[in-house]
């Protein structure tokens, strides 16, 4: 059979909690981390009690215009908030309010990388508009529990156009939307915290066509595992109705993280009428060139920037660079390493993604909350490549500094391990293993030479692994040869 | 004098010089309530024991003569429209029939702070929506002036109460003339200030691009002192303006010798009772008296007024009630029922009144898909028109005369099977909230032994003006100092 090869058309739509202290309409803490009881950031305004009125957190909107502008976009003049109406639970006042003709920002792109072709590839950015949260549902039995701690926390909606053609490229959007975001302090970036959110519009068409097939569109991806998932899965799905000549339905879809499956939550039948019109309550924002400009005095040095100059400074790969530029505190943390340290750019590169990453991710490390002052872990790299320690002594140390960040020098004091490279002392006690083991010396001499390495463990393990490798390799070569 | 029938000039008065105290002025009003509202209905809750002990404080402020304001001691009450903390509060509706809120109105916060007493909260029609009381999901409120006839509407039982002497003052609050067309009927004081002059947090909203909180009083003097205490720019009201608020009270006796009276051509052209139509030239003739230059002007989208109020009523109304879904306060079906979406259903099909559930329908279609352009949109742009004719009028006089409505108290039951015919009373009261401007409506004689009210009509921000004009036409006439002989 022929089968036809089908290009998928994607858009997404990323919902960001944005970082302001208040809500976008109260007084309330925004900051509904899931420790805390339920509703015990509320007020009149967030549950929607009657009278209550929404007075603007001017906060949010410049946050907005922020991401506005690191996306390239239009930030528009007038900003007018809306009514959508519709009932459901978590949304106390039976209308949401957002912005629906004059959001934000608009019209604006991003770049990302295809890590498949590796090429770079332009996504456009239709539109970013700031609306209210809703609280948080909670099944329980025949009960259904409503936390509203979450409601009215400022959302970020950021609409790409259908640009991407692969789930490999809308993963490097999302991933390159949340470190923009990180990098300009807007977003926790803490997917477990549900602060970014996912819906992805797809449809699929004959590569080549030109023509737009029925789109579908899937709602609540909270990470990009299920983003991915979901997305590939329903991609399949479509190619797989038409390769059996069916038809794919507008509809909005559910993912069942579960059976990993997409469902229908709605047909176009069953579509909403938001019913929008402006809200009343909240007067037209007038966004002047002067108040733009200053937000744009603010923009910090974003990753496609900071890429480029860590690859001309640092003589690094783009591949590396990423690795290190991916969190904005990461990227801060090597570049303050490189300069208090005399230790070689690379050689801090390579222990920074290596052993300093690996107890991050052991210990289960907010990379915004790094234990380690760049200052001690600079000291310890030092200390390494001047031999005052060896590779083994260092790692422990850097152990014992993700838990106490102690001053290294005390550390070595204190535990009395400054690397041994007194070369009468190693002579001796190389002399005296020689002399304990005289088996393995016959056995190497005759020719098995990976008994070199044991004889190295030996010695390591007399001196509690502080003797100097290089030295202690140079003088057991010696003797040996000397034995024959 | 009876000291419930004391203006509140008076009554500070005598407050001050401790010739009478709050209590002995409280309990004097308590006990008017308990011989008179049994016929009027004005109150849906009385706070009796709660008005004692606010008198009681305001008592011991007097007495140390520090922090006294005007309002210090005066028993008022509210339409239930405002959230009281600890005090029920229905809007007129069943659906809020046992609510008790956790925080009150920002107006209400203001007279507590300037020491005035709370005795309670009057009826009104549900939601704000009708013309004479009759839609209170409780019961009917009766015109001070004949028992038979309504008091006007939606403030209905705060104009009633101020006429009968059952609060020396009242809140209420003007969508399309609620404040004002009750007045009117009941032979007080109403105003209708400017959008934004005073905070709305704390009000139920109806249409929040309308409504406009406002003092309903005895006199002009004592509606100068309310609007002084109550206005202002709050930070909980993003619509509220920042404005600074004059003392209105000092310049009340200003002339008004000169000023330029305009008299809108179209609300003469419009219909309106014969015997209204008299006292009206009566009143004009008095301001000429006082020097004022009376002359036609035309505010040609009048006719429009009327539709375009309802289209944008309905469309805000529609979204403002939506909060009122029986699952976080308030009344909640006791039915069974599948969903949650059955639950809100159900809610609101048994907890809102047939005149609230039509405007609700109304609303929700003319802002439907394909219909916004043809309803909300274009009545948005007739109301830019609306707003214009005034600004247009304002080159050329510094206010407009205008009855509060084209009739006087009509008989209880009359209209209410006609929503229609209820509609067209707000014919000269609403233009004024669709522009944003003020309006006070005073009393200006009788027809046929029944109160006629005529509204003076200011540019934004003119309450000053307004009050000049009213106080000074109150110096001249005695109709505000009539009050019902209630039997
Ligand atoms: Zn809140």
């Amino acid at each position: 059979m022929n089968t036809i090869k089908y290009e998928p058309i994607i858009g997404l739509e990323i919902h960001a909690e944005l970082l302001t202290i208040t809500k976008m309409f109260c007084g309330c803490s925004a900051d509904h981390s899931s420790l805390l009881e339920p509703n015990t950031l509320i007020c009149p305004v967030c549950t929607g009690l009657p009278g209550a009125m929404p007075v603007l957190n001017k906060k949010a909107v410049e946050q907005s215009i922020l991401v506005g502008l690191a996306l390239n976009c239009t930030i528009n003049e007038v900003n007018i908030f809306a009514r959508k109406n519709y009932f459901y639970p978590d949304l106390p006042k039976g209308y949401q309010i957002s912005q629906y003709d004059h959001p934000v920002a608009s019209d604006g792109w991003l770049d990302i990388l295809d890590e498949n072709e590796g090429t770079r590839q332009r996504v456009r950015i239709r539109r970013a508009h700031l609306e209210e949260d809703t609280a948080k549902l909670m099944h329980k039995g025949n009960f259904a529990l409503i936390d509203f701690n979450r409601a009215g926390v400022p959302l970020l909606e950021i609409v790409s156009e259908p640009d991407m053609h692969s789930v490999q490229a809308i993963l490097s959007y999302a991933n390159k939307i949340r470190a923009i975001l990180r990098y300009l302090g807007v977003n926790s970036g803490d997917m477990e915290k549900g602060v970014l959110r996912f819906e992805a519009n797809i449809s699929v068409r004959p590569l080549g066509s030109q023509e737009l097939n029925t789109r579908t569109e899937i709602k609540n991806l909270n990470s990009f595992r299920s983003l991915t998932q979901a997305s590939s899965y329903e991609i399949n799905r479509q190619i797989d109705l038409y390769n059996n000549g069916l038809d794919v339905n507008l509809e909005t879809l559910g993912w069942d993280e579960v059976k990993g499956e997409t469902y229908s939550q709605r047909g176009k039948e069953e579509a909403h009428d938001y019913r929008y019109f402006p809200e009343p309550d909240i007067p037209p924002i007038l966004v002047d060139r002067s108040w733009v400009q200053t937000i744009s005095s603010q923009l910090p040095e974003l990753p496609d920037a900071k890429n480029k100059r860590f690859m001309e400074e640092y003589g690094l790969s783009l591949q590396e660079v990423r690795s290190l530029t991916y969190e904005k505190e990461f990227a801060d943390f090597f570049e303050k390493v490189v300069t208090l340290s005399s230790s070689p750019t690379k050689m801090i590169y390579n222990w920074l993604t290596g052993e300093f990453t690996r107890q991050i991710n052991e210990r289960n490390i907010d990379i915004q909350k790094i234990p380690v002052t760049p200052e001690n872990f600079a000291q310890l790299l030092d200390l390494f490549s001047s031999r005052v320690i060896n590779d083994f002594t260092a790692k422990e140390i850097l152990v014992e500094i993700f838990i106490s960040n102690k001053n290294v020098r005390d550390i070595i004091s204190e535990k009395g391990l400054l690397q041994i490279s007194d070369e009468n002392y190693l002579t001796d006690l190389i002399n005296r293993i020689l002399s304990e083991n005289p088996d393995p010396v016959k056995q190497y001499l005759a020719g098995k030479e990976s008994l070199f390495q044991w004889f190295m463990g030996q010695v390591s393990r007399e001196t509690k692994g502080k003797s100097d490798p290089q030295v202690v390799r140079q003088l057991l070569q010696k003797i040996l040869k000397n034995n024959n | 004098m009876e000291l419930y029938n004391l203006s509140i000039r008076k009554a500070h008065e005598l407050l001050v010089k401790k010739q009478i105290s709050s209590v002995e002025l409280t309990s004097a009003v308590l006990a008017n309530i308990h011989r008179l509202d049994p016929k009027i209905r004005a109150y849906l809750t009385v706070v009796e024991q709660r008005a004692l002990e606010q008198a009681r404080k305001a008592d011991i402020r007097l007495h140390s003569r520090e922090n006294i304001t005007p309002l210090t001691g005066i028993p008022y009450a509210v339409k239930d429209c405002f959230s009281t903390r600890g005090i029920r509060t229905t809007c007129g509706s069943k659906i809020l029939q046992d609510y008790i809120p956790q925080y009150s109105a920002s107006v209400v916060e203001k007279l507590n702070n300037a020491g005035a007493v709370l005795l309670g909260k009057h009826n009104m029609d549900e939601f704000g929506m009708g013309s004479s009381c009759e839609n209170s999901a409780f019961f009917n409120t009766h015109n001070p002036w004949n028992l038979e006839r309504v008091p006007g509407g939606s403030s209905g039982g705060s104009a009633a109460s101020v006429s009968a002497g059952l609060s020396l003052f009242a809140i209420g609050e003007d969508t399309g003339g609620s404040i004002r067309m009750p007045a009117g009927f009941c032979n007080i004081v109403g105003l209708k200030p400017t959008y934004g002059r005073v905070s709305r947090y704390g009000h139920i909203a109806l249409v929040s691009s309308f409504d406009s909180v406002g003092p309903l009083t005895q006199d002009v003097y004592d509606c100068a002192t309310v609007l002084q205490t109550i206005a202002g720019k709050d930070p909980k009201d993003g619509t509220s303006l920042p404005d600074p608020v004059p003392i209105y009270t000092t310049s009340l006796e200003k002339s008004i010798n000169g000023l330029r009276l305009g008299i809108p051509r179209e609300y003469f052209q419009a219909g309106m009772e014969a015997g209204v139509e008299t006292v009206l030239q009566d009143a004009i003739r008095v301001f000429e008296k006082l020097g004022m230059q009376v002359q036609e002007v035309s505010l040609p989208h009048t006719r429009a007024a009327l539709p375009v109020y309802y289209l944008i009523l309905f469309a805000e109304a529609s979204a403002n009630l939506a909060r009122f879904d029986g699952t976080r306060f308030g009344y909640s079906t006791n039915q069974k029922v599948e969903s949650v979406i059955d639950l809100i259903l159900q809610t609101r099909q048994e907890g809102f009144g047939e005149e609230v559930k039509r405007r609700i329908m109304l609303g929700a279609y003319t802002l439907s898909a394909g219909y916004y352009d043809a309803y909300y949109l274009k009545a948005q742009k007739v109301r830019s028109l609306i707003r214009e004719d005034f600004r247009s009028a304002f080159e050329k006089c510094d206010v407009l005369l205008a009855p509060t409505c084209p009739t006087t108290a009509f008989k209880i039951g009359e209209k209410k099977q006609d929503p229609l015919t209820m509609y067209l009373s707000d014919i000269f009261v609403v233009a004024t909230n669709l522009a944003g401007v003020p309006a006070l409506s005073l009393p200006c004689g009788f027809s046929e032994g029944l109160p006629v009210g005529m509204q003076l009509i200011g540019n934004h921000l003119s309450e000053e003006i307004l009050f000049q004009i009213g106080y000074a036409y109150q110096a001249e006439t005695e109709w505000h100092n009539m009050h019902p002989l209630i039997t």
